[in-house]
């Protein structure tokens, strides 16, 4: 009668300190630039060696140009690359530097890697990592401290979160994405909604999605505040992975399959939470406001002045100062200066390919600057063996170089204050694409659609 | 981490819900490779013009409210990992956060830096609010060994919730990095067992 999550969180637990949190064993640490020099630091002060180096893999991603990357202009991106290259190389870790053919956003390189696992616990200081979890596996995200201890450890210790179980029965309609599904979710949860606890996916609408759906599916888990997302794995999980460099080969790969069978919430597991919704009402979705859960039908209105909580107006008028916007504005229509398309939200393959089917035979708006960026090398090359790169092109797309880029604007991808984006990233809070830039999130098939005409478009229609 | 005992202390009140880390902390200022001096960019956005000109609205930047205890509203701490978002509050002096309900990768954060997260009800929150725009002499009243918050100004107290293991950790300055380096045997028995 045990949940999925209480499965592998039970299975990896060295220790529980009494009225206190467990000590969780950590199969997988992924490191970048921006959270990890201090935890490199306090090291070395300590004068302690990483325990398991083999279990943890370095990749510079947040500061990363998407141009000309080997040479970075800028010092305060330089120097933190710099710092993770000498740490991951002093401390012998498994190390994927710019221009390394794994080099991409760590959460698009270690899954289509095989480096994160199903029944595995994987972390990282970035609230992304849970998208790991569409594997089936135990992903979050951690701070610094917490680095530090799975550096000089392996483990991790945490309160063990409660358990919810979203089941999203039906199927999504046409035009209506793994995004537009996150989106939902969130929309409906609040972005503080699912704080507390560890969310498993479930319901036809997720298992029809493909793996690249449910990595987009959890990566936006943390969105409505849930420490991680999951889902259980199953045929798409496997063909996914098998293969892939960090699987298990052969007889092992077929003994991993089987015994990747239990790992499902047993038919009496009890959750703390169900929430139970229907794939048929959700349309393409956008965002309006200035936190996630901000967020609309794409053919729906801003909510109107009267129809906002007395106690919830402060944050609403802020948010539409910020956007200028006006409260019960329509969507659809509203001009757009900037389109991004990449993040480890939607920076796959698959974002590549329903972008570029969309824009094939049409033509970049004149008014819009689009920045396309891929997640990975490995998402790059892809893009060029399918020749979605040559579609782009004559639609007036160019691709850049896998990076986080403008989604959090580290590198010298930063919107221009007062310039509206349409973004496939994860987050529209205040300053986050750049001081001033006004973010509204969508799939990117809405991205591509905006791309195309300049304003907020359907892309149905 | 800082020993932690109690606190009685004035406020400063920011009462806005869902503050996400990219406000208590914009990511260009996440470049730095060390510790320490992170103060300064506490609430940059909201404290300082595109002109770096301060903006005298901001609670940071109004005279009137100090103190080493910050009262927020609900989800504070929401969105990135970023620890830092707990040094630059911890750098700029807080002790203590108040809120009815923190961000959980956040908590963590501030936690594992001697800044004390507490947890209280809305309506707590509320009064606390208005004594402290009332008077922004107000003051509130931590003591951690039994648990307690204190409006002083009304003189109402509230029970908050740390384990017992945090709380030790607060009480005597010990941080759960030198927890688990003492349980280094535990870890390699485990590895023996592993089954994942």
């Amino acid at each position: 009668m045990n949940t999925l999550f209480d499965k592998i969180w039970d299975a990896h637990l060295v220790s529980e300190i009494e009225n206190g949190p467990s000590q969780l064993y950590v199969d997988r640490l992924y490191v970048h630039e921006v959270t990890s020099a201090q935890a490199f630091e306090d090291l070395r002060k300590r004068n302690l060696s990483v325990f398991r180096p083999q279990q943890v893999i370095c990749i510079p991603d947040h500061n990363v140009p998407t141009e000309n990357q080997s040479v970075i202009k800028d010092d305060t991106s330089r120097i933190p690359i710099e710092t993770l290259d000498r740490n991951a190389k002093d401390f012998g870790l498994i190390y994927f530097p710019i221009g390394h053919p794994k080099n991409g956003i760590i959460h698009v390189v270690g899954p289509e890697n095989g480096y994160s696992l199903p029944g595995s616990v994987v972390v990282c200081g970035d609230s992304h990592t849970s998208t790991h979890g569409a594997l089936g596996c135990v992903a979050f995200g951690i701070g610094t401290s917490e680095v530090e201890m799975v550096l000089a450890t392996q483990c991790v210790l945490q309160t063990k979160p409660k358990t919810m179980r979203i089941t999203v029965n039906g199927r999504l309609k046409e035009g209506v994405l793994a995004k537009d599904l996150a989106l939902y979710i969130i929309a409906k949860m609040t972005t503080g909604g699912a704080t507390g606890y560890f969310v498993e996916y479930a319901g036809e609408a997720v298992r029809s999605l493909s793996m690249e759906g449910r990595l987009t599916l959890c990566n936006l888990s943390i969105e409505m505040g849930a420490r991680g997302g999951m889902i259980a794995p199953d045929e798409v999980t496997f063909a996914y992975l098998k293969g892939t460099e960090n699987a298990p080969k052969g007889a092992d790969w077929n003994a991993y399959v089987e015994k990747c069978k239990m790992l499902v919430s047993d038919d009496d597991a009890v959750f703390d939470k169900e929430v139970i919704l229907d794939a048929s009402e959700i349309e393409p979705r956008i965002t309006y406001g200035t936190n996630p859960g901000m967020g609309l039908g794409i053919t729906e209105s801003i909510p109107k002045w009267s129809e906002i909580l007395e106690k919830e107006r402060a944050s609403f008028q802020k948010a539409m100062d910020y956007m200028g916007f006006q409260p019960g504005d329509k969507m659809i229509g509203k001009p757009i200066d900037y389109v991004f398309l990449g993040s480890c939200t939607n920076g796959r393959i698959e974002d590549f390919r329903i972008f570029a089917q969309y824009v094939k035979g049409k033509k970049k708006a004149k008014n819009i600057t689009a920045w396309l960026v891929p997640g990975s090398w490995n998402v790059v090359r892809q893009i060029k063996e399918e020749g979605l790169d040559v579609i782009l092109a004559d639609a007036g797309f160019e691709v850049r170089e896998p990076s986080c880029s403008a989604c959090l604007a580290m590198n010298e991808d930063k919107i221009p204050s007062g310039k509206y984006v349409i973004s496939t990233s994860n987050r529209n809070f205040e300053g986050r694409q750049g001081m001033g830039s006004r973010t509204i999130l969508a799939s990117p098939l809405v991205a591509a659609a905006v791309a195309v005409t300049g304003v907020i478009t359907d892309p149905r229609v | 981490m800082k020993q932690f005992i109690n606190i009685e202390s004035t406020m400063v009140p920011l009462a806005i819900e869902n503050i996400d880390t990219d406000q208590i902390i914009p990511s260009r200022y996440l470049k730095k490779t060390t510790r320490g001096d992170f103060g300064q960019y506490l609430f940059r956005d909201w404290r300082f013009d595109g002109k770096e000109q301060e903006i005298p609205s901001f609670v940071l930047n109004d005279k009137k409210f100090g103190g080493s205890v910050l009262v927020v509203g609900k989800n504070f701490g929401c969105g990135s990992s970023r620890e830092h978002a707990a040094w630059a509050v911890a750098d700029y002096g807080f002790r203590v956060v108040i809120s009815s309900f923190f961000a959980d990768i956040f908590k963590n954060n501030a936690m594992n830096n001697g800044v004390l997260l507490v947890t209280v009800s809305e309506a707590f929150l509320h009064e606390l609010f208005i004594c402290v725009e009332k008077n922004p002499s107000s003051k509130v009243k931590i003591d951690l060994e039994k648990q307690t918050v204190t409006n002083m100004e009304t003189g109402k107290s509230e029970m908050f919730d740390i384990n017992s293991y945090k709380k030790e950790c607060f009480l005597n300055g010990y941080d759960d990095i030198d927890y688990l380096l003492s349980k280094k045997k535990n870890i390699e028995e485990y590895e023996r067992r592993r089954e994942w």
